[in-house]
């Protein structure tokens, strides 16, 4: 897994690429997490996610429900295929803000 | 078609892209929609993951190795994992609730949503657990 973070005013968008399972979900809380605490409205951006398991849906839920500590929110944005299938075996279409 | 494909990987982390690697190239042998393939690429990947977080829980580095044997006999699939981990004790194998939002215990739900079968077997020897997922196709 790569990634990169752009900043615009109060929004950080964190554009995820490749493969995400359980050898890489510590590594994506570290990117986003810490941005969710700043209190800042976070985008991620799964365009490029070819693959994602049930750690990195826990990534996802995690940074959800870490935002609504911090009133702010966390977008998921442009969410690939083969993720938004995962999303929606989990039934969490609902849940996540999917963009 | 029959077809049956083994191999065998270090338990870790590391490892479940190139159980996922043998699962995809294994199911391109293999005439199914994308979507299937993707379905079961990722209920392999799961249960692999759940020998690692689960089997060897609390064990920080180990020379173990597991196996993964895919089996088509017609249509009938079958998926063997073999480990030297923990003992699994079936009836614990449990997913957490849907509505009961929180990271974690989806992958066992995912194994369930996408095969037709689950099933821990007594029958090998040289193994601790033999998990056996099957799915008609």
């Amino acid at each position: 897994m790569t990634y990169k973070v752009t900043e615009e005013g109060n929004v950080s968008t964190v554009f995820l690429n490749g493969e995400i399972d359980m050898d890489v979900t510590e590594k994506a809380k570290e990117v986003i997490l810490p941005i969710v605490e700043s209190g800042k409205e976070v985008h991620l951006n799964l365009k490029d996610v070819s693959y994602m398991d049930s750690s990195g849906i826990s990534v996802l839920i995690e940074s959800h429900q870490k935002a609504l500590e911090k009133n702010t929110k966390v977008v998921v944005k442009e969410v690939s295929k083969s993720v938004l299938k995962v999303i929606m075996m989990a039934k969490l279409e609902q849940i996540l803000n999917l963009e | 078609m029959n077809l049956s494909e083994a191999k065998d990987f270090p338990v870790n982390t590391a490892s479940l892209k190139e159980v996922r690697v043998f699962s995809r190239e294994t199911f391109e042998k293999i005439n199914l929609s994308q979507d299937l393939k993707d379905e079961l690429v990722l209920a392999i990947a799961e249960a692999a993951q759940n020998i690692v977080k689960h089997g060897y829980k609390g064990v920080k580095e180990t020379t173990d190795r597991m196996e993964i044997k895919i089996s088509l006999n017609d249509s009938q699939l079958e998926i063997g994992f073999y480990d030297k981990g923990k003992p699994v004790v079936p009836g614990n194998v449990q997913h957490r609730k849907l509505d009961d939002i929180k990271p974690g215990g989806l992958g066992t739900f995912f194994i369930k949503q996408i095969m037709d079968g689950a099933v821990f077997k007594k029958d090998q020897e040289g193994w601790v657990n033999h998990l056996v997922l099957t799915k008609k196709i």
